[in-house]
């Protein structure tokens, strides 16, 4: 049996905030309830191909997709279930927003199976959080993050942005230290990046950020604070408690299995990628297709339904013809980018002899001189036969990960 | 043919008084064509020029007009290039005529080039008679205008047609003047063959087309004919005039007449503008006066964006050069640039031309080094040299002194811009000649200015500094010795020899700090510090960092969309691609362009 991890997109939320450029806004009742009843039909249709996978992790993401009164995400997971393997021990993740939740809400998710909740906080400054279009205060998500403990969640990670608009590194710190306080499983702390395109992007000049100086010293300091405080960096913008790093995170970087079920949803399966139409329509047309004997079964003239494995060369065939998009099946060397600049995310970085193994040559063959002189300048270093990005490679590792393309 | 009847006559004006758009209603009134089939200009025929509003090579056309004495007459309109760069070919197209209608603007007045083209018009003995167009402007003042090109000019101008050339108004007036007062030409169809050449095109089935204008005798199909100047010979296959457009075949063309005649020539170097044809059988006694060669007056590197694109630049100048004998290119190669050519043009605005279709007729991405002139450099062994690539300047121990070239300018200016202007002129090394005021609120400043101090930005700084009012005319007068040094730039300690340029000593601190300045934010951050730095003789004169780039991190990967992740990185590659590599550094194409507009503001 082969590990698959699913991610299911919930494209709901209560405002758009200034610096997403994710998929998602606000909706109405019935279009939630509709959204729901397509994502179950696409989740059914699609399980038959995934027939002799294990399922090791689930993950809610959005949009918020803690909007989703809580039958509708019961409703989604035994939709899953039905049709997938889903392992006992599977990481269940949902991400909340505060003030999204009633504790009662909590109570149900734990009911339904949800282990690991994923809590957007920012910062604990109200004004950066207003300033960034956030809909909730600090004070919201100590009654969130609290109600969460006592539905008896014992996995919860806080999500942090350093580099907002108006932050300084008082304000950051003191963020830390609260957050830390707290003691949570599991933060990501991400350099906010204005992305074209987003409010923030456009009105840039009506802001002060932290210069790149700050943004780095705001860096190191969560690296080491959090050091302290017991949490281990293991990639370069998340950090756990021992044994507590995410799961369904990890599959990403890992080149692991990861089907995505909803809108825009990406998807991953034996180095075939595709996503979702982004469109709604579009998106209800495919899964319309994927019922009507698109889905790769009763294909031909025989009665006998033949059903294309992820592994077969029919598949990618199949994801085109229900209107997947950009399908790709990856070349080699489209995996060896892969394998360098996802892997590099992680702290422990790329294990060398695993690339031998999976490509047959070795890095140092494909990509001497860019290791050579990352090394030599010091962006990358070597421990044992793993290759990993230095803190100062961390940095600028946009630049390293880029020179590992073709 | 009668020769009396004929009117072989040229338009003259400053740039935007309305030449072409005259010239195009003197067409339209003579009847050959109608108003369907004009174009908007149809003098102007490339695209570029109609965008630029300015004619860049000579067109001719031939047109019949029926005046009110009751008799046909026979215009050949010959249209002459519009610019500074291109006045050798300007004065042979007035030789050709024998007389000219000057057009000035009912507003503006006399301009620099009204002035400039009026006197090389008169020159060359031509009949000139003024027109005042665009009277209809509400800002119109025909009187003032008609005292000014009197008083100025001195020709007689109280019975100027008032017209508006883009209005039809005045253009009746105008033809019946042209038979009035442009005489009929002269010479004898019985004496030797004697005929200018006034341009050339290459036309792939007929060889060079030439252009000329008959002086003495007859040329038909058969005649052998030399080019007295390149003796170069052929065999006339065709001869004929010029229609709206095309080239309408005749019999023979004879003494008087305007017309073009083709001998499956070549290549244009054979048939240089200014050279006098005559005939192998009966050759004529001298050629008409008048010839020279024509020498590039600015130079530059040019190379392709993607070394592969060699080839493709390498053709397009020899197609280009078919057209035009002025455009010399001989290979060359830079360490920072690859394979490329040095080019020779008449004037920046020649190169300008030049780039501009090899970029959009070819479809070329070209990376173009800083302009530069033609310095001649006396060695202490007595040698002389004429560099044309500052690469190329000896080492400065061979060398005794240097010479640059030096031009009469003339800027026609109204007198509240008189102060910025001669701070402009002084700053541009100008030696100052004298002042004349032309009318109370205007006057012509004449200064001598080293040429490559006007070849940068002189144009945009003194428009800037008059907002907008003056006018500018030069001719090249000469060499002077000057104290001339090259100019080197380091990036990260290798010095980029696409990016040297001689320049005088005393601007060569102020220069190199623009350079590095302008430089640092071109260039983009990369792992590393970068120093650029300005030298002259292995000295450091100017230095500016580029910093490390500290941060360059991405956004947070959401629900596992690596595709939009990579994507980002294959920019960030792709961006890297289209620079050039010099050393470590990767230096973006733009960056070789923009040291090209260093302006003072």
């Amino acid at each position: 049996m082969r590990n698959l991890s699913i991610y299911i997109h919930i494209p709901f939320c209560v405002r758009k905030c200034l610096y997403c450029d994710f998929l998602s806004g606000p909706a109405s009742v019935g279009e939630v309830g509709n959204y729901v009843n397509l994502l179950l039909r696409e989740i059914k249709e699609q399980s038959v191909f995934y027939g002799d996978h294990r399922v090791v992790s689930i993950f809610f993401g959005g949009g918020t997709p803690s909007l989703l009164p809580a039958r509708e995400t019961g409703r989604i997971l035994e939709g899953v279930r039905d049709g997938f393997f889903v392992a006992e021990d599977a990481e269940i993740t949902i991400e909340c927003n505060p003030g999204t939740v009633t504790a009662q809400k909590l109570r149900d998710y734990i009911t339904s199976g949800i282990n690991r909740l994923s809590i957007g906080l920012q910062s604990t400054d109200d004004e950066e959080l207003a300033r960034i279009g956030r809909i909730h205060s600090y004070s919201d998500f100590l009654e969130t993050y609290t109600a969460a403990r006592e539905a008896g969640f014992r996995n919860i990670n806080i999500d942090l942005m350093a580099g907002l608009p108006g932050q300084g590194m008082a304000s950051y710190t003191k963020t830390l230290e609260r957050v830390a306080a707290l003691s949570p499983e599991h933060i990501s702390a991400y350099s906010l990046i204005l992305e074209e395109g987003t409010t923030l992007y456009v009105n840039q000049d009506a802001y002060t950020f932290p210069d790149e100086e700050e943004d780095r010293e705001m860096y190191e300091l969560t690296g080491r604070y959090l050091a302290e405080a017991g949490f281990h960096r293991y990639e370069i913008s998340n950090y756990a408690k021992e044994g507590q790093e995410c799961r369904h995170n990890k599959v990403y970087w890992r080149r692991g299995d990861y089907a995505g079920f909803g809108l825009g949803a990406s998807s991953m399966v034996q180095n075939v990628r595709w996503k979702n139409p982004e469109a709604h329509m579009a998106y209800a047309d495919c899964v319309e297709k994927m019922g009507h004997g698109g889905g790769g079964r009763a294909l031909g003239s025989g009665s006998a339904p033949c059903i294309a494995r992820p592994q077969d060369k029919s598949f990618a065939e199949m994801l085109r013809r229900t209107g997947r998009c950009e399908v790709q099946e990856l070349t080699a060397e489209e995996q060896m980018e892969e394998f360098m600049f996802l892997g590099l995310r992680l702290t422990e970085g790329v294990d060398l002899k695993a690339f031998l193994r999976n490509f047959g040559k070795a890095a140092e063959d494909i990509y001497g001189r860019q290791i050579r002189s990352f090394l030599e300048q010091g962006f990358l270093e070597r421990a044992g036969q793993r290759l990993r990005l230095t803190s100062r490679g961390i940095d600028v590792s946009n630049a390293v990960f880029a020179a590992f393309l073709f | 043919m009668d020769q009396s009847k004929i009117r072989n006559f040229c338009i003259v004006a400053h740039i935007d008084h309305g030449k072409s758009t005259l010239a195009d209603r003197i067409i339209e009134k003579t009847g050959l064509l109608t108003s369907r089939e004009m174009q908007a200009q149809i003098l102007d025929n490339m695209e570029l020029e109609r965008e630029r509003g300015i004619t860049i090579k000579a067109q001719t056309v031939r047109i019949i007009y029926q005046a009110k004495d009751g008799n046909e007459y026979i215009f050949n309109l010959i249209d002459t290039p519009g610019h500074v760069d291109f006045n050798y070919e300007v004065s042979r197209s007035l030789a050709a005529c024998d007389g000219a209608i000057l057009v000035v603007d009912a507003a503006q007045g006399i301009e620099a080039q009204t002035l400039a083209n009026v006197y090389l018009a008169l020159d060359h003995d031509l009949d000139v008679f003024p027109v005042i167009n665009k009277i209809d402007l509400p800002s119109a003042e025909p009187e003032r205008v008609k005292n000014e090109i009197e008083d100025v000019i001195g020709i007689e101008a109280q019975d100027a047609p008032l017209i508006s050339a883009k209005n039809g108004i005045g253009v009746e007036e105008v033809l019946e003047a042209i038979v009035e007062k442009i005489p009929a030409p002269g010479g004898s169809p019985d004496n030797p063959l004697q005929a200018l050449i006034f341009d050339s095109v290459y036309d792939s089935y007929k060889g060079v087309i030439v252009f000329c204008r008959i002086k003495e005798g007859r040329v038909k199909k058969g005649t052998k004919i030399k080019m007295m100047a390149t003796g170069a010979t052929a065999e006339v296959v065709e001869v004929g005039y010029f229609g709206a457009g095309q080239f309408i075949p005749c019999d023979e063309l004879t003494a008087g007449m305007v017309g073009y005649l083709t001998a499956s020539i070549k290549n244009v170097k054979d048939t240089a503008v200014g050279d006098t044809v005559t005939d192998v059988d009966n050759p004529c006694a001298e050629p008409l006066p008048g010839y020279k060669k024509v020498n590039s007056m600015v130079y530059c590197g040019m190379y392709p964006a993607d070394g592969a694109k060699y080839p493709d630049l390498r053709d397009a100048l020899e197609k280009l050069k078919l057209n035009d004998a002025s455009l010399n290119y001989e290979p060359e190669t830079s360490i920072a640039l690859g394979f490329g050519f040095r080019c020779g043009f008449l004037g920046l605005l020649h190169l300008e031309i030049i780039q501009e279709r090899l970029e959009r007729e070819y479809n070329l991405d070209l990376v173009t080094t800083a302009p530069g002139v033609i310095y001649r450099v006396y060695k202490t062994n007595g040698d002389m040299i004429e560099l044309t690539n500052p690469s190329n300047l000896p080492d400065p121990s061979e060398i005794d002194y240097m010479e640059e070239p030096v031009v009469s300018a003339e800027i026609m200016v109204t007198t509240e811009f008189i102060g910025p202007i001669m701070q402009l002129c002084q700053e541009r090394r100008g030696r100052y000649i004298s002042t004349e005021y032309i009318e109370a609120s205007r006057a012509l400043l004449k200064y001598d200015l080293p040429l490559n101090e006007i070849i940068y930005d002189f144009f945009d700084a003194l428009k800037s500094r008059s907002r907008g009012y003056a006018s500018f005319d030069y001719e090249l007068k000469g060499y002077e010795q000057s104290k001339l040094v090259k100019l080197d730039i380091l990036i990260n300690h290798d010095e980029v020899d696409a990016l040297s340029f001689i320049v005088h000593a005393d601007s060569a601190y102020e220069r190199g700090r623009r350079m590095c300045e302008k430089l640092k934010d071109e260039i983009p951050r990369h792992l590393f510090e970068i120093p650029i730095q300005a030298a002259v003789g292995g000295k450091i004169i100017a230095r500016e960092t580029v910093r490390a780039m500290r941060k360059d991190v991405l956004a947070k990967c959401y629900g596992g969309d690596i595709t939009r992740k990579k994507k980002l990185l294959e920019k960030q590659k792709e961006g890297k691609k289209r620079m050039r590599q010099v050393g470590n550094v990767e230096i973006p194409q733009s960056a070789f362009m923009s040291v090209l507009k260093l302006d003072d503001n």
